[in-house]
């Protein structure tokens, strides 16, 4: 049987290959790798740069994108205060049910409220960006492979196209993006922003900012999610201790 | 009258109740003093372990259930609201979520177990074959699981496998149309799905009191394959396998935890959190990660009908396993070439897994086929020819004694003498 | 069968060879259970409660600046109605006015309205009989023979501070927690 496990050694090793070898072709450029602070069982929100980041969002990605699952009240989880909150809410207007006479009104938001979105609905969002839908953001970390990553790259990855690749009408070249042609014009350019605190508003500070805090509108329990883990883990390690311990004293005589 | 129990239990309120319902004498001898091979090795603790999936399932379902909304317009923002506003609500739905994979883990590696240590074979068949009907239904259940939170993986998931059943001839459309309520999948499908969801837990737990039931009259199998013979052989259940199954469980709970907290999006698919659109199919569709096997043999036939028939097949064959091995020798220790062979069939279906989540095209077509071949090969051709052909290692006497001593003359006296008395030791 | 009693024997000595040792290690490893059986427990109870999109609706505030003096209004707080009514200085003097004794539930104005903000009578809108929601802040609404609200399912009749004085309704209508935020503004919960 020496052949049988030629044979398994041989499958498994062109497992290995296989992918190598199909890699190639008119795929995306695979997003680098970024040491994001909330990597890791450890990791945690920088609560700064979250800050910056929704700057980043209110002022850019909020005229096309939506946030629908995100309330104003979760924003005293970045580090602002109610007071804060309830100003940036109060500057928003949202739909306030009818008046008197039966017509809709509009009403500044509280932060009970649901973010605003920049469009009515989808078709209103569609005819307003040249047929294209921006997606939604409140997940766009999660429904993305290695998000984070993904993110970051796409919004620094606007390139003029290589020689012989031909660009559709308002379509714009981008490595990291599936096809390499999306309809976002780049959105960030150095100074888009002026941030409060000073720190240089470059197209790649900005997109870090805006990963971080685009991470925790997909993930905002992630830091709880850590600390409970790192615990339950401890705890479960002494259980397993325990229990072999237990277990080998009951077995003692067996034999 | 038809008399009362005699309780042996000294507690008054216990001895009360064991009286007129026998319950905890019932659980004693069951779980207490119930007589075990004494040779289990970890392996013998899945069974152990799926319960306590089931059971997490069934618990964080429950709650779960609490806070969902099974509409088309609802339900992916009622996951998030779990999410994101219900008190632990990601935890149970992260625990949940990430449950499914860790229930199918473990119950791929207690098939595994059966075949290894041929647990499938005489008297244990239907044992085995209970075991396959709860494979099914997990799979059911699981499948339609996938589908209530609603994203694009839910929404086209459901549509490609609720179309399977279109390959059936004349009758497939009609099918497809009464198992969606409708001409697509949509809000119906959604109800009824979830409905089943919540049904088909219990119609497990059903099925695994008949498995444990035929397991607790045939007994449990062991790693050497023979019957227990003598009491030397076996410990009480109490403590020596709660202790050891503990241990398990132990582990099995770190491994968990890592998931749920450190990865819980791991096993999971982007996709599913884009919510459902039936205009736009996502570029890679695959299913959850337990069902690729399955997926390669589905798409390694180039016909829809016989892709169906095929991936159904390559299921239903374990309900007639313990007909197809011929041997009459249980566990692989003894069986040199049976034991490359399951290898080999542990190969075939993480290629299939592998391959299942790759584009059908160039290689992985071809290795999706020989995986597919060898899948078929291994229960319908190999093992009716090895039992004739094999010869297997002598077996040891007894369990407590595991020696190999010459079989007394003329064979052994017990009720299923082929364990331990087989033919094959003439030449030790 | 002497092997048996062997195995027998085997089993009990288990507990028997350390016997402080086995208890410490047993006590240590059920107390473990417990504390982790009771960690996973809590969070399906806490799951129950009011999730936090139910908790940040359980506090509203409320402009009073467009409810003229005699006017009342009408407001939805944690799915109940809640009264706030702009009394005249009449309405004012009678509900100061009413001697404890000749009430059902005594209680003063006072004690039902916030110091120096005695023209604002914040009440929740629920007859304590069987929770009917009384009439009253309509202009043609029937107020009752006091002046404040009438419930139209069994008659009880409430004065211009929300005080039961007829009827079968056994107290006065509840006050929610509230406090001024301003001068034209409270918050409810």
């Amino acid at each position: 049987m020496r052949s049988a496990s030629a044979l398994v050694l041989g499958l498994l090793a062109s497992l290995a290959i296989v992918p190598c070898a199909f890699a190639q072709g008119h795929e995306a450029v695979r997003a680098p790798k970024q040491p994001w602070s909330f990597n890791g069982p450890f990791g945690t929100f920088d609560r700064a740069s979250m800050q910056r980041g929704f700057q980043v969002y209110k002022e850019v990605c909020s005229n096309c994108h939506s946030m629908k699952e995100m309330y104003y009240r979760n924003l005293t989880s970045i580090g602002l205060s109610e007071e804060q909150v309830k100003a940036i809410a109060a500057s928003a207007t949202v739909p306030g049910g009818t008046d008197d006479s039966g017509q809709p009104v509009e009403r500044p938001a509280l932060p009970s409220d649901h973010f605003r979105s920049p469009f009515a609905n989808d078709k209103a969002a569609r005819s307003a960006n040249g047929g294209a839908l921006p997606p939604d953001q409140s997940l766009i970390i999660k429904a993305r492979e290695n998000g984070s990553d993904y993110v970051h790259a796409l919004l620094n990855g606007y390139r003029d196209p290589p020689p012989g690749v031909k660009i559709g009408e308002g379509q714009y070249y981008n490595e990291y993006f599936p096809g390499n042609q999306l309809a976002m014009a780049p959105p960030l350019q150095d100074g888009a922003v002026t941030y409060a605190d000073g720190t240089p508003a470059t197209v790649e500070q900005m997109s870090r900012d805006v990963v971080q805090f685009l991470t925790w509108t997909s993930n905002p329990e992630l830091e709880t999610r850590k600390r409970m883990g790192v615990k339950v883990v401890l705890f479960l390690a002494l259980m397993t201790g325990l229990t072999y311990a237990v277990k080998k004293k009951i077995w003692k005589d067996v034999h | 009258m038809a008399g009362l129990h005699k309780s042996e239990f000294e507690n008054q309120v216990v001895n009360w109740i064991d009286t007129r319902m026998p319950i905890f004498t019932m659980m004693q001898k069951e779980y207490g003093s119930f007589p075990t091979p004494k040779n289990f090795n970890y392996f013998w603790n899945f069974g152990a372990l799926a319960m306590i999936s089931l059971a997490i399932m069934i618990a964080t379902g429950i709650f779960l259930a609490m806070n969902y909304t099974a509409h088309t317009s609802l339900a992916f923002d009622s996951v998030e609201r779990i999410m994101r506003d219900v008190n632990y609500g990601w935890l149970l739905r992260y625990i949940h979520a990430n449950g499914a994979s860790m229930f199918f883990i473990v119950v791929y590696i207690h098939i595994f177990r059966a075949l290894y240590y041929g647990s499938y074979k005489a008297p244990r068949e239907l044992l085995f074959m209970l075991g396959v009907v709860i494979l099914l239904l997990m799979m059911a259940t699981a499948f339609m699981g996938y589908v209530l939170p609603w994203g694009q993986m839910s929404y086209w998931g459901a549509t490609v496998i609720t179309n399977l059943f279109s390959a059936i001839p004349f009758v497939g459309e009609g099918i497809v149309t009464w198992l969606w309520g409708g001409f697509s999948v949509d809000n119906p499908t959604l109800n009824r799905f979830y409905s089943l969801h919540y049904l088909m837990p219990f119609m497990i737990t059903g099925v695994v009191f008949l498995h444990i039931v035929a397991l607790h009259i045939t007994g449990s199998n062991n790693p050497l394959g023979i019957d227990v013979k003598t009491p030397q052989d076996t410990l009480p259940f109490h403590p020596y396998y709660t202790a050891k199954d503990s241990i398990g469980i132990c582990v099995y709970l770190l491994v968990f935890a890592g998931l749920v907290f450190f990865a819980p999006n791991f096993l999971n698919h982007p996709d599913n959190y884009i919510p459902a659109n039936p205009l736009v199919t996502p570029a890679h569709i695959v299913p959850e990660w337990y069902f690729l096997p399955y997926y390669a043999i589905l798409r390694s036939v180039p016909d829809k009908l016989g892709g169906v028939i095929l991936m159904f097949s390559s299921i239903a064959v374990l309900f007639v396993l313990p007909w197809l091995d011929t041997s009459p020798v249980r566990s692989s220790r003894f069986r040199p070439i049976y034991k490359q062979l399951i290898l080999l069939l542990v190969v075939s279906f993480l290629v299939l897994g592998y391959v299942g989540g790759q584009p059908p095209e160039g290689i992985y077509v071809v290795l999706g086929r020989v995986a597919t071949a060898y899948w078929f090969l291994h229960f319908l051709v190999l093992l009716p020819i090895l039992g004739k052909l094999e010869k297997p290692l002598p077996l040891p006497e007894s369990i407590a004694r595991p020696v190999v001593r010459r079989p007394p003359p003329g064979g052994g006296g017990g009720p299923l003498p082929q364990g331990a008395t087989a033919k094959p030791m003439e030449k030790s | 069968m002497s092997d048996t009693a062997t195995v027998r024997q085997a089993i009990t000595t288990v507990g028997a060879a350390d016997p402080s040792k086995r208890d410490f290690l047993k006590l240590l490893t059920g107390s473990a259970v417990v504390i982790g059986v009771g960690a996973i427990v809590w969070p399906f109870i806490d799951s129950m409660s009011p999730a936090k999109d139910v908790l940040a609706l359980s506090s509203i505030e409320v402009d009073l600046a467009p409810v003229q003096e005699g006017q009342a209004i009408t407001v939805v707080w944690r799915g109940k109605p809640v009264f706030v009514r702009n009394r005249t200085a009449d309405e004012i003097k009678t509900a100061e006015g009413v001697a404890l004794n000749q009430l059902i539930d005594p209680q003063s104005d006072a004690d039902r309205v916030k110091a120096g903000k005695e023209k604002w009578l914040v009440v929740i809108g629920i007859c304590t009989h069987l929770g009917c929601v009384p009439l009253g802040n309509k202009v043609s609404d029937p107020r009752g023979d006091f002046g404040g609200w009438f419930c139209p399912c069994h008659g009880s009749q409430y004065d211009t501070s929300g005080r039961v004085r007829h009827g079968p309704a056994p107290s006065n209508l509840g006050l929610p927690p509230y406090a001024f935020a301003g001068d034209t503004k409270i918050k409810i919960g």
